[in-house]
C-alpha cells in the first residue's frame, strides 16, 4: 500500500500552511513522517535548508517540531499541569522528585494563553472533550515549538473556542512559528491560512494562495470534481408537533425540565456550546440515565421509557457521539454490530440464525455505501465515515421514527459527510422525525429545518430555518435572547 | 480458531513427549484417570471462562467447592436429607451466591476482584466453621448410592465427569457461540458501554454470567466431593479457582473481556492436567509441580502473544500507534 506518492510540501518561518484532503489522502502518514512516528522511503526533508532525517519524536523534537494529535493524547487520571508536562518534568534540587510547584506555575501562561480557566490542579479526566483539546494544545505551546503541526484540533472545540484558538494561531506565526494545520471545517481556513496545500489520494493535488482560500474550490480540489451542493435541501411533508417532549430533564443539569416539539419529517437541529447538555438532554431521552419522568408523546401515544430497550422498543434510537466508546462494539464484524440492538429478532429458539443476520448486514452495507471487504470485517479496520455508516446501519435496519444524531459527522471526510446528510435527508423524507446535535455551525445551518439553541441545560430559543443565521445561533448560545427567535417552549 | 489450534497443537507435543518418556502415560487406567480430572476442573472452568468474558473474575471457585463438600456431607449423613434435595440444595446455593456477586459487581459497581475475593475468604471460613474444622466425608453411601455412582461411574470405562463435560461443553459451545445471549456476553466484555446503548441489558447480562458460574462450581462441587470421599474444610479445593482462570487463559481468554471458545478453554484444561500427569509421570520433584504450571502457562500467553502482534503487523502496514510523550533530550 503507497500511503504517500512523491508529495511535496513547503511551509515558510512564519507562515500558516493548511493542508486539506479527504480522509485517507495521506495527510496524516505526511505529518506522521515530519513527527518521528513513521520513516519515508524515499525523498528528503529540509529544515532551515539543512538536509534533517528524524527518526524517532525526540529528533522532532530537538528540531522543534511539535504536534498536536487528532486523537486525544492527554491522560484522565492526572492533573492538567502533569499532564502539560508530561515526559519531561522538571525535578526539585532535593530528591529528584517532580518540581509540582515549577510545573503548576509554568503551566498557568499557557492556559491563559489558550482562554482556559480551569484550575492547573483539575483532574483532565473532569475536563470536557473540548477543555481535553486545549490541554493537548497548551503542551505543544509548553514545547516551545518553531513548527507546529496541528491535526483537527478544533473538530471538538465549539466556536468560540475555535476562534479563540484561530487567534493563537495568527499570533503564533507573527512570533515567526510555523504551523501546518490540518482541518475539514474548511470555513476556519480563510481566516487563519496563508496558503492551502490539497492532497488527494496521496500525491499534490495543488495549492491555493491567500486570496484564492474559497470553500467550493478547495472541496473541489479535494475530490477532484465540483460539489456545488452537497446539502439537500428539504421537501418533505410535515406532521407538526410529531413528537412532544415535556419536562425533560438530564443528569447534568437536573433543575432545568426541557420541552420541545418535533415535525415528522423534520430535522431539527441542536446548536450549543460544548457542555450546553445537549448530548446529555438526549442521553436521558432514550431512557440512559434511567426512566424518563418526562411526558414523551409520539403522534397520539405517551410513551413509557424505563430504559434504553423500551426507548428501542419505540423506535427511538440515538447514534450517540462517541462511534469507539459508545456507538459501536469495534472488536466486532460489521454483521455482529448491525444486529446487536435487535439481535432476538435474528434468532430462533434463542439461537441465532446468521443466514440471516450476514443477509441485513449486506443489504445495509449496499444501501449505505459501506466500504469494506465482507460484512465480516471487524470495524477496527475500516474508516471513521464506513464506521458511522453502520453505527447508522445498525438503526436504520430497524426503520426509525425518531432518529437522534449527535454529531454525526465528526472527524468524517467530505465525501463520507455528504453521504451521511443525503441518508439524513431521506430518512426525515421517510416519515421519521430527526434529532441532530451538531457543533458544526455549517452542517447546523445548512441541514436543520429548524434550529433549538441550548445554554446551560435549557433550550433558550427555536430558529425557523429562514431566521437560522450563525450570528443569531450564537447570541442564543451565549444565554441572550435572539429577535427572532421563537421563546423556548412555554407550557400550553 | 487459529488460538484454538495453537494451543491445541501444545497439547498433543506435551502427550506425545510424555508417551515417548512414559509409556505408562498410555495405560488405560491412567488415561482413565486423567479424562476423570478434565473433566471435574473443566466443569467449573467453563463457569469461570465465561465470567472471564464478560471481562470480570471469580475467585470464590475453590471456596465454595469446598462449602457444598462441607454441606453435601453434612446434608446426607448428619441431617439425612434424601439425596435428591440435598444435590438440589448443593445446586441452588452457588447459583444465590454467584446471583448476590453478580448483583454488587453490576448495582454497587464494585470489582468483581474484590467481590470474589472476599467470597474466596468468606466462603472458606464457613465451611470450616459449620464443619468444625474436621473432615467430612460419606461412608458407606447407604441412601444415596445413586448419586455417588454418578461421580464414579464409568460407562465405557470413560469416568462420569468426563461425560457431563462433554455434555456441557456442547451446550455451552451453543450457548456462548450461538445463543443471544452468547453474543451478548462478548458484547458487554468488548464495549460494555456500547451494548448498553443498543438497549441490552448489560447488567443481566454480566450477573447472569456469575450465576452461571455458581451452578457449575456446585455441579463440581458434587463430582469433587464424591471424588476426594472426604472433605477437609481447609484444603478442600485449595486453588481450584487459578486452575480455572489459568485453563481460560491458556485457552485464549483475555482478561480484558471480550475474547474466548469454550474449545479452548476445555484445552486448556486438559494441557493443565496433562502437564501435572506428567510431572508425576516423569519423576520430576511433584514440589516443582506448580512452577512448571506456572512457566507453561506464561509461555502459552507470549506465544499468543507473539503470534497476535505478528498478524496484527500483517494486516495494517501502517502502525496506528501514537507516540508516547517524548522526553526532553538531556543537556
Amino acid at each position: 500500500m503507497i500511503a504517500l506518492d512523491n508529495v511535496s510540501l513547503r511551509v515558510d518561518r512564519g507562515e500558516v500552511l493548511a493542508l486539506v484532503g479527504e480522509n485517507g489522502a495521506g495527510k496524516s502518514t505526511l505529518m506522521k513522517i515530519l513527527g518521528g512516528v513513521h520513516q519515508p522511503d524515499a525523498g528528503e526533508i529540509l529544515f532551515d535548508g539543512q538536509p534533517v532525517r528524524i527518526r524517532h519524536v525526540s529528533d522532532a523534537l530537538r528540531l522543534g517540531i511539535a504536534f498536536i494529535h487528532q486523537e486525544l493524547n492527554v491522560l484522565d487520571n492526572l492533573d492538567v499541569a502533569a499532564n502539560v508536562f508530561l515526559g519531561r518534568e522538571p525535578r526539585s534540587s532535593a530528591f529528584g522528585l517532580i518540581d509540582t510547584r515549577r510545573i503548576h506555575a509554568e503551566t498557568k501562561p499557557f492556559l491563559d494563553r489558550l482562554g482556559l480557566t480551569v484550575p492547573t490542579r483539575t483532574r483532565v479526566g473532569q475536563l470536557s472533550i473540548a477543555q481535553r483539546q486545549l490541554v493537548e494544545i497548551a503542551r505543544a505551546l509548553s514545547l516551545q515549538a518553531r513548527l507546529l503541526i496541528m491535526d483537527e484540533p478544533t473538530s471538538s472545540l465549539t466556536l468560540p473556542e475555535t476562534q479563540r484558538l484561530l487567534a493563537l494561531v495568527r499570533e503564533l506565526r507573527s512570533q515567526g512559528v510555523s504551523v501546518i494545520y490540518i482541518s475539514h471545517r474548511l470555513g476556519e481556513l480563510d481566516q487563519c491560512a496563508d496558503r492551502v496545500a490539497v492532497l488527494r489520494d496521496g500525491r499534490n493535488a495543488g495549492e491555493l494562495a491567500r486570496d484564492e482560500i474559497h470553500h467550493d474550490r478547495m472541496v473541489g480540489m479535494m475530490v477532484g470534481r465540483e460539489i456545488k451542493n452537497f446539502y439537500v435541501t428539504s421537501s418533505a411533508p410535515r406532521t407538526p408537533r410529531h413528537l412532544r417532549v415535556r419536562g425533560l430533564r438530564s443528569r447534568l443539569f437536573p433543575q432545568h425540565a426541557v420541552s420541545f416539539d418535533a415535525a415528522q419529517g423534520e430535522i431539527l437541529g441542536f446548536a450549543g456550546l460544548v457542555g450546553a447538555g445537549r448530548s446529555e438532554l438526549m442521553k436521558a431521552l432514550v431512557g440512559l440515565d434511567g426512566p424518563v419522568t418526562a411526558d414523551v408523546f409520539l403522534g397520539d401515544k405517551k410513551l413509557a421509557i424505563n430504559s434504553p430497550r423500551d426507548a428501542i422498543g419505540h423506535g427511538l434510537y440515538l447514534a450517540p457521539e462517541d462511534r469507539a466508546s459508545e456507538g459501536l462494539v469495534l472488536r466486532m464484524t460489521i454483521r455482529e454490530n448491525i444486529t446487536l440492538p435487535c439481535l432476538p429478532h435474528y434468532a430462533a429458539a434463542g439461537l441465532i440464525q446468521r443466514k440471516r443476520e450476514r443477509a441485513v448486514a449486506e443489504e445495509q452495507m449496499s444501501s449505505l455505501k459501506i466500504k469494506a471487504p465482507t460484512a465480516e470485517s471487524l470495524l477496527l479496520n475500516l474508516s471513521g465515515g464506513n464506521q458511522q455508516k453502520v453505527v447508522l446501519g445498525k438503526w436504520l435496519a430497524m426503520r426509525p421514527a425518531v432518529m437522534i444524531l449527535d454529531e454525526p459527522t465528526r472527524g468524517i471526510d467530505v465525501g463520507a459527510k455528504a453521504e451521511i446528510y443525503r441518508l439524513m435527508r431521506a430518512l426525515a423524507q421517510g416519515g421519521a422525525v430527526i434529532l441532530m446535535v451538531s457543533s458544526d455551525m455549517e452542517e447546523v445551518l445548512n441541514l436543520s429545518d429548524r434550529v433549538a439553541v441550548m445554554h446551560e441545560g435549557k433550550i433558550t430559543g427555536l430558529l425557523e430555518r429562514a431566521h437560522c443565521a450563525e450570528d443569531k445561533i450564537m447570541q442564543l448560545a451565549m444565554g441572550r435572547p435572539s429577535g427572532c427567535a421563537q421563546p423556548a417552549f412555554t407550557e400550553p | 480458531m487459529k488460538k484454538d489450534l495453537g494451543i491445541f497443537t501444545l497439547l498433543v507435543v506435551l502427550c506425545g513427549l510424555t508417551a515417548l518418556k512414559s509409556p505408562a502415560f498410555l495405560s488405560a487406567a491412567n488415561l482413565a484417570n486423567l479424562a476423570n480430572v478434565i473433566g471435574l476442573f473443566g466443569i467449573f472452568s467453563l463457569g469461570t471462562g465465561l465470567v472471564i468474558i464478560t471481562g470480570g473474575i471469580d475467585l470464590s471457585v475453590g471456596s465454595m467447592i469446598a462449602l457444598t463438600g462441607v454441606l453435601l456431607s453434612m446434608s446426607l449423613r448428619e441431617w439425612h436429607w434424601p439425596w435428591p434435595l440435598a444435590a438440589l440444595f448443593i445446586l441452588v446455593l452457588p447459583m444465590v451466591l454467584g446471583s448476590l456477586h453478580g448483583l454488587l459487581i453490576t448495582r454497587l459497581r464494585i470489582q468483581p476482584f474484590i467481590v470474589t475475593l472476599c467470597g474466596l475468604l468468606i466462603y472458606r471460613g464457613l465451611a470450616r466453621f459449620i464443619a468444625d474444622d474436621t473432615t467430612k466425608g460419606f461412608g458407606d453411601w447407604e441412601g444415596y448410592a445413586t448419586l455417588g455412582n454418578l461421580a464414579h461411574a464409568r460407562p465405557l470405562g470413560i469416568p462420569m465427569p468426563f461425560w457431563f463435560l462433554v455434555g456441557l461443553a456442547v451446550i455451552f459451545w451453543f450457548v456462548l457461540h450461538r445463543s443471544v445471549y452468547g453474543r451478548y456476553l462478548f458484547a458487554v466484555g468488548r464495549n460494555e458501554e456500547a451494548a448498553r446503548f443498543c438497549g441490552i441489558n448489560t447488567r443481566a447480562v454480566i450477573a447472569g454470567s456469575y450465576v452461571i458460574a455458581g451452578l457449575l462450581t456446585g455441579f463440581s462441587g458434587i463430582l469433587f466431593a464424591f471424588y476426594t470421599n472426604s472433605v477437609s474444610p481447609s484444603n478442600h479445593g485449595n486453588f481450584y479457582e487459578l486452575y480455572g482462570i489459568a485453563a481460560a487463559v491458556l485457552g485464549g481468554c483475555s482478561l480484558r473481556g471480550g475474547e474466548g471458545s469454550i474449545i479452548g478453554i476445555i484445552i486448556g484444561t486438559a494441557l493443565l492436567q496433562v502437564l501435572q500427569n506428567l510431572v508425576n509421570l516423569l519423576g520430576i520433584p511433584s514440589s516443582l509441580n506448580f512452577a512448571v504450571m506456572g512457566a507453561v502457562v506464561l509461555l502459552g500467553v507470549l506465544g499468543d502473544q507473539i503470534a497476535q502482534r505478528r498478524a496484527t503487523r500483517r494486516l495494517a502496514p501502517v502502525s496506528v500507534a501514537t507516540p508516547p510523550a517524548a522526553p526532553e533530550p538531556k543537556k
